[in-house]
């Protein structure tokens, strides 16, 4: 055979797995687009459900998964970025720190259900939080730590060396060189996985089963302290414990969903690209 | 206020060395770096530094700014001394305040030529727009690099050309006014126009500043240097005036190193 031949054989192996890769996601989300683009409307986007949810929107789910997600960037958001400034900038290579180490890269496998079960123990029963918004974005942000904190380490060794070095040798303090010289050149690395993590926890059920996600409320959470509605376990719901539910209701909710998750993506993809444009290093 | 530091200095005489090492060791991991250094510097004087790779002189100027000691793997043994004080007893951020260094790539910061110049003052707390742009002004002329962005100090810096770069960062490290300066072989990356206007620039220094400047390049040492010293292996071989030691060394491997037989 010739050289050329195997290499065109090759090539087409190549493209085809790549096919197969991209193939799933055109699939969901063109059976997602076909069945529930039509059951898009303003009226499905804000208002409440009726009927036993089968008919009206699903608002509360949608303000209670953007309560969940934005209440839990702010609690994971700071201390996975100082866990990971600690980390990769003053720790020393001793045991303390690769058991910290072991024990980050073991958090991001344990699976989601087990978050929601800690959630439960700790916020819920031991905290006395209740079954609340807090508790829910608190498990949330607990299960998007090694996220957050892995992103921020790789987007602060990204920033060269010499930076600190230079920095230091102005007579500025470690802090300061942290402050000034590493971090903002980190942070566009550290946006992104944020994002990323968030887009995650907009997604995921389990974590919010326990801790946060009402059946069915009349009424918007009022408070932090307050049970909410989420996405992803309405969509459960919806499909599993109510029977006579049009499909296009089930599908328009899974299209809300999976339309947040991918403006999230697409956020993250575009700031990055941005960023890296302006990076001049 | 440190050029009052200055004057103190000269009104001293020169007597007292600025910088004194007594029986410097300095060891990465289980490799000695540096054995058992002694030398002074003199105030004014542009000290050069020669010798082979890993005959441990850069490792010498970065623990005259305490930099050696960011590397997890450093001891030391001995003592080093600014104006007769134990560095290792002043504040790291003091002590690299009053010895600035340059670094053999230009390493500016990735933000504008007025920010990078401004960026030690600011952090020591200089608010002051005009004292800043004074600061700026002076800075980059005394490292004959106001003419040439003395009209576009807001343009990012990494647009430079290298030797413009390098310029730049003298220009940072004047900014906080130090006394000493560390040069880490400055012109390793640097075209030969471009090196000309860098030793320009240290020669008219060293009437305010102590220079040391690291070189693997023997004729810079030439050029520029008042003293020059020669390491090999982590010692110091000789030490003495930069015309003796290109004309009359008294060590056989000095002459060897100089004339390009090893190194």
């Amino acid at each position: 055979m010739k050289t050329t031949t195997k290499q065109k054989i090759a090539f087409s192996m190549l493209f085809l797995c790549t096919i197969i890769v991209i193939l799933p996601v055109l699939f969901v989300l063109g059976v997602i687009i076909k069945n529930g683009a039509k059951g898009i409307s303003w009226n499905f986007l804000t208002t409440m459900p009726s009927d036993g949810m089968r008919q009206g929107g699903i608002y509360p789910a949608i303000v209670g998964t953007l309560y969940l997600v934005s209440l839990s960037i702010v609690f994971s958001l700071p201390v996975g970025v100082m866990a990971a400034v600690y980390l990769n900038e003053y720790a020393k290579d001793n045991l303390l720190t690769r058991l910290i180490r072991l024990a980050i890269v073991n958090l991001a496998g344990v699976s989601s259900v087990v978050y929601g079960l800690f959630g439960l123990a700790l916020f819920v029963t031991f905290m006395k939080f209740g079954v609340s918004i807090l508790s829910g974005a608190l498990t949330l942000a607990i299960m998007n730590l090694p996220v957050i904190i892995t992103a921020s380490r790789e987007a602060l060794a990204s920033v060269p060396y010499s930076f600190r070095e230079v920095s230091l040798s102005l007579g500025l303090s470690r802090w300061q060189t942290i402050r000034h010289s590493v971090l903002p050149f980190a942070i566009p690395g550290i946006l992104t996985g944020a994002i990323l993590s968030l887009a995650r926890a907009a997604g995921e059920t389990a974590p919010i089963l326990f801790t946060v996600a009402a059946f069915y409320l009349p009424n918007l959470p009022a408070s932090v302290f307050d049970q909410a509605m989420a996405l992803p376990y309405h969509l459960y719901i919806i499909s599993t414990q109510i029977p006579n539910i049009s499909i296009q209701t089930r599908y328009a909710t899974a299209f809300v969903l999976v339309g947040i998750v991918f403006t999230m993506n697409i956020i993250a993809v575009v700031l990055r690209a941005r960023l890296r444009k302006k990076k001049k290093w | 206020m440190v050029e009052n530091k200055g004057k103190s200095q000269k009104e001293k005489g020169k007597s007292q060395a600025k910088i004194e090492v007594k029986e410097l060791n300095i060891w990465f991991g289980k490799a000695l770096a540096l054995n058992s250094l002694n030398l002074e510097i003199q105030a004014n004087e542009i000290l050069g530094v020669i010798g082979p790779a890993n005959s441990g002189k850069t490792s010498f100027l970065r623990q005259l700014n305490r930099l050696n000691e960011l590397e997890l793997s450093f001891k030391m043994s001995g003592e080093a001394f600014l104006d007769a004080k134990n560095i290792n007893q002043l504040k790291p951020e003091v002590l690299r305040k009053r010895v600035g260094m340059i670094f053999a790539l230009p390493q500016v910061l990735p933000m504008s030529i007025y920010d990078n110049v401004t960026y030690g003052p600011r952090m020591h707390g200089i608010n002051n727009k005009q004292e800043l742009e004074r600061v700026v002004e002076e800075s980059l002329k005394a490292s004959f690099l106001w003419d040439e962005v003395k009209d576009r100090l807001k343009e990012f810096a990494t647009r430079l050309s290298g030797g413009q770069q390098q310029r730049l960062c003298i220009s940072r490290t004047l900014a906080v006014r130090p006394e000493v300066i560390l040069f880490d072989e400055p012109c390793s990356g640097l075209d030969p126009i471009s090196t000309a206007k860098v030793e320009e620039s240290m020669l008219r220094l060293k009437e305010q500043y102590t220079i040391v400047l690291v070189t693997n390049n023997t004729k810079q040492a030439a050029r520029v240097a008042d003293r020059t010293a020669f390491f090999l292996m982590g010692e110091l071989i000789e030490i003495d005036k930069t015309h003796k030691i290109f004309t009359a060394p008294r060590d056989r491997r000095t002459e060897e190193y100089i004339q390009g037989k090893f190194g």
